[in-house]
């Protein structure tokens, strides 16, 4: 028996933009079924719908059916009887989503007594059990705080407590670790686990990450352009794709297991949702498509085992997924001299940068230091892409953008093709900067709104002294590079999309034709499809132009795609640092191998078998360093320890960053005084 | 979803092909020409336009149209009502009301005018350098407008206007003194946000001088802030030379402006109404097209808002987009 069923469902935003175009699907009691899809591809617009909390100029037709019963076209009043009890949500921002002016614990309570009207005092109490159940330490004393005074994760935690509290049927949960870091996301899935098996409740999962998906879920439904392209078991339709949209978004991902270098790629973009659908909306993108897919949308139609249903009218062509996109031509790798040998481009020593606390308006008073970055050193060579990876607040970018003041540090000391940026003057800084330029995240907010393309990418020139006749042949040079249209050279950054805009984004780095571009999370803004588009390009760029690269990201798969060297981040301070096969392979740090753990692999196999211990506690606050090494309060290897001997130097000493030595680990430098083995960090 | 610059815009956001011209002429509009539709396109900037161009008209050619000039007197009619000879009927002492009411619109519409401009320029210069440096030259700009800020503005200026003799444009830079700090406060707050954006941040790691990157990044984004202030500060500068006259600090006899109509003729509104009736109706026409004007011209510049030019009239209005429109609109490239 299902409890939630939803049939033909049909959700259109006014005026004529159709987000959701007859979706349906059925969850049994304690089943977790994902959604994935992209952005604009209606999932989010189907969780709404299903709770009922669409915006007032949706129309919605279909049938939602919780247990038996219909929620489409009921009153307001009689459904918010049922949200919170029988269907629970948790949302993606779990602060905009808590009260900030009641305590956690209160609003917990309020839940329940308004559901299944309990006293106050029995709901206070089942509030804090919940908590304790949702592992918030020290439960009953914290469910008297504040949202504000509890992290991301934590926030998170609390919503999932109070989406439980009254053993719900169904839970919606909509992008629930999104905004999370990774260590931070598998706590919560272990908790959102806790939750399911203490409530027998089922699960919607909507989610863009196929990983999450791979791990948690039992059952998958893709979504594209507001229809349910691909829907079956997790296992069949991770090993067995036949849409081609799900296989192109499978092979297209970048993972931490190194099978990327045959990564395929989806080309073009999503349709519109308020142009009418003839035929397949996957048809223009796909590399099988045939004359018949533009005759009708095709409907699901049952093709594996187990209820695997596909929208496919070539499913013969997709019986091999292997086959379907052609693998890319890639330009092979130049050959290049050895490390050592290659001029050093790049080399910060020591570098710090903290910054003061102050309080008080009238009367500033100093009452402490954030230590954002915190005396890192490493080099990066031409030709070479250095990733530095961490979680938020590790002082990644804090040091991405000291670097890039080519001015005197607060302390050590940043080189940059052999100058010292201490004392550089004025003019030698300039002209110092048409060899190092910058790519930042988010392409919205990196472009400005009002100029247009041609202009944003002239600028460059213009600051430069490149006189006007070559400025325009050169931009339509630079817009072909990155694969662009000259025509999008009269356009606006609104008029593009985000992958378009990210393109431009790096033309305008390319400008002034640089030698080192430092990249501030490229593509953390951008869709999956789109993504691998991106990195295809920066990958070309670095082998055609000779480009090096200082990579920030917080994504771990798509370092380990773009990067041959990475850093790891913690606390403002570099902890490990190598080639990235060795530091992916054997990573010598704790905390190297508790990030890689926590990164969830879109392989239902292999994710579900997957030894893992998932990093305890947050990060930590940069204001107030830990005496001793930085990472012993979250360190799984010094909770292991049996006695207080092996802990005192980990107590005592902050370690420094030495060498490794082995067969496997020639280049991995390492700050821990108990290094893992090789083969002790492998899962 | 449904004006055509939305249109537009929702066709340009997938597909790779060229843009459709804006304009249909193969080419999207510049930025000047596009602003300029967009105003014409906006009914209330376009009305204000009309009716302060017809103002303005009436201060430059009404002496021609007129056969009194205004300092004339007409010894034959002393406070008479409007007639077919004098339009707006006469003063005690003969003076045509229409000659003077025009003159005084021309004195108040240049006063009114060039001090908005200064004042807003004044703050856009200090806010932006002060919140674009920071640091001391930041501090010491503040603490300058902080002082200005506390000064009885209409004392100080009451107390110094004698000392102009009468010459009306050094009025000008005085009444601008003390209208630009609030203003400026303001400049230099968005300031301090826009210095942190990406694409300002960008131009400076290019290597833009801070100049530049005021003119070209900060300022655009202040554009509508400061021409919504400007319109305000013609009110507010006319109505403010006006109170000044009032109480005989401002224009000067035997100079008139629609103050000193107004100041001279409030003894006699109920008995002689004409004699104050139409220099009030005229500041209140100027006062209501700045203001139109100023807002049309805010609808027109919010960046939200921003496309590049609708193809056909029609107010161009920011509308509730759906969230899913929103969320479609990111992350789709070619990839």
């Amino acid at each position: 028996m299902n409890v939630l069923e939803v049939r033909g469902l049909n959700v259109t935003y006014a005026p004529d933009v159709r987000a959701v175009r007859g979706v349906g699907f059925d969850v049994a009691p304690g089943e977790v079924l994902g959604i994935v899809g992209e952005s604009g591809s209606g999932k989010s617009a189907v969780a709404l719908a299903t709770l009922g909390l669409l915006p007032p100029g949706a129309r919605v037709r279909g049938s939602v059916r919780l247990r038996g019963r219909e929620l489409l076209g009921r009153p307001d009043a009689e459904l918010s009887r049922v949200r919170g009890r029988d269907l629970a949500m948790v949302f993606q921002d779990p602060l905009s989503a808590l009260t900030p002016v009641h305590t956690v614990g209160d609003q917990i309570a309020e839940t329940i007594r308004v559901h299944a009207g309990a006293t106050r005092a029995a709901a206070r109490a089942r509030a804090a059990e919940l908590l304790e159940l949702v592992g918030i330490p020290d439960a009953p004393r914290r469910a008297r705080a504040y949202p504000h005074e509890f992290s991301g994760g934590m926030r998170q935690r609390v919503m999932i407590a109070m989406a439980i509290a009254n053993d719900p049927v169904a839970i919606v949960a909509d992008e629930p670790t999104t905004s999370l870091d990774v260590t931070i996301q598998a706590q919560v899935l272990d908790v959102l686990r806790t939750a399911k098996e203490a409530t027998g409740a089922a699960i919607v999962l909507i989610t863009h990450d196929l990983g999450v998906v791979a791990g948690f879920a039992d059952r998958v439904m893709v979504m594209y352009a507001g229809r349910a392209v691909e829907s079956g078991p997790v296992d069949e339709v991770y090993r067995r794709p036949r849409m081609p949209y799900t296989i192109g978004l499978l092979q297209s991902l970048p993972r931490i297991d190194g099978t990327a270098r045959g990564a395929r790629r989806i080309e073009g973009a999503p349709p519109d949702a308020t142009e009418p659908a003839a035929g397949c909306p996957f048809a223009p993108r796909c590399p099988v498509s045939v004359p018949d897919c533009a005759d009708a949308e095709p409907e699901p139609a049952l093709t594996g085992p187990s209820g695997h249903l596909v929208a496919c009218v070539n499913t013969v062509a997709t019986a091999d997924p292997a086959r379907v996109f052609p693998a890319p031509d890639r330009l092979p790798v130049p050959a290049r001299p050895p490390r050592e040998e290659r001029r050093v481009v790049l080399e910060v020593n020591e570098l710090v940068r903290h910054h003061p606390l102050y309080r008080g308006t009238l009367i500033k008073r100093r009452v402490g230091t954030v230590h954002a970055v915190d005396g890192i050193g490493f080099d990066v060579r031409e030709g070479e892409s250095l990733g530095l990876v961490g979680e938020s607040g590790c002082g990644k970018t804090s040091a991405l953008m000291e670097i890039l003041r080519l001015a005197r540090p607060q302390g050590g000391r940043v080189s940059v093709f052999g100058k010292d940026t201490s004392d550089l003057s004025k003019g030698r800084r300039k002209a110092l900067r048409r060899d190092i330029q910058v790519v930042f995240q988010d392409p919205f907010t990196s472009l400005d709104p009002r100029m247009r393309v041609a202009d944003i990418l002239a600028e460059p020139l213009v600051t430069h002294g490149v006189p006007p006749e070559r400025t325009r042949e050169r931009v339509e040079k630079l817009l072909e590079l990155v694969g662009l249209d000259p025509a999008h050279a009269c356009r606006y950054p609104h008029g593009l999309s985000g992958g378009q805009r990210q393109r431009v984004g790096i033309a305008r780095a390319l400008a002034l034709e640089p030698r080192l571009l430092l990249l501030d999370e490229p593509v953390a803004a951008l869709d999956v499809s789109v993504q691998a588009g991106v990195i295809d390009l920066l990958e070309e760029l670095r082998a055609r132009l000779g480009l090096a690269y200082l990579f920030v990201a917080h994504d771990l798969a798509v370092v380990r795609r773009i990067a041959d060297r990475v850093a790891v981040m913690y606390h403002g301070r570099i902890v490990e640092i190598g080639s990235a096969p060795e530091v992916y392979g054997s990573p010598a740090h704790p905390y190297t191998r508790a990030l890689l753990d926590a990164v969830p692999l879109p392989d239902p196999g292999r994710e579900r078998h997957r030894r893992r211990v998932p990093l305890q506690g947050d990060p930590p606050d940069p204001a107030s360093p830990p005496r001793g090494c930085r990472f012993r309060p979250r360190c799984p290897r010094y909770a292991s320890f049996p006695d207080d001997a092996s802990r005192s130097p980990c107590d005592a000493q902050d370690p420094v960053s030495r060498p490794l030595s082995g067969a496997v680990r020639r280049d991995q430098s390492v700050a821990c005084h108990y290094p893992l083995l090789p083969g002790e960090g492998v899962r | 979803m449904t004006t055509p610059a939305a249109a537009a815009r929702t066709q340009s956001q997938g597909d790779a092909s060229p843009a459709p011209a804006a304009d249909g002429t193969g080419r999207p509009l510049s930025r000047a020409r596009a602003g300029a539709r967009r105003v014409l396109a906006s009914r209330r900037a376009a009305a204000g336009l009309a009716l302060l161009g017809l103002l303005a008209l009436l201060a430059v050619a009404g002496p021609f149209v007129s056969p009194w000039r205004w300092d004339d007197t007409d010894l034959t009619a002393f406070r008479a009502p409007p007639s077919s000879e004098h339009w707006f009927g006469t003063t005690q002492s003969g003076r045509d009301v229409f000659a003077l009411s025009v003159r005084g619109l021309r004195r108040s519409l240049a006063i009114g005018l060039c001090v908005a401009v200064l004042s807003t320029g004044l703050a856009a210069a200090v806010g932006t350098v002060a919140g674009f440096a920071g640091g001391w030259t930041g501090r010491c700009l503040m603490w300058g407008v902080d002082v200005l800020l506390v000064l009885p503005s209409f004392l100080v200026v009451a107390v110094l206007s004698p000392l102009l003799g009468g010459r009306w444009p050094l009025l000008v830079p005085l009444l601008a003194a003390f209208l630009w700090m609030v203003t400026a406060r303001v400049v230099r707050a968005m300031t301090v946000s826009l210095r942190e954006r990406e694409y300002v941040l960008a131009a400076r790691f290019l290597g833009v001088g801070a100049p530049r990157v005021i003119v070209r990044h900060i300022l655009p984004h202040l554009a509508s802030l400061l021409v919504v202030d400007a319109s305000l500060n013609v009110s507010v500068a006319i109505v403010t030379e006006s109170g000044l006259s009032y109480f005989g600090f401002g224009v000067r006899p035997p100079d008139v402006s629609l103050g000193t109509i107004i100041a001279d003729g409030r003894g006699t509104a109920t008995t002689h109404p004409w004699l104050f009736g139409f220099a009030a109706a005229l500041l209140v026409l100027v006062v209501l097209a700045v203001n139109l004007l100023g807002d049309g011209l805010r609808d027109v510049l919010d960046p939200t808002s921003s496309g590049p030019a609708p193809r056909t009239g029609g107010r161009v209005r920011r509308r509730a987009r759906p969230g899913n429109a929103r969320a479609h609109e990111y992350g789709t490239g070619p990839a």
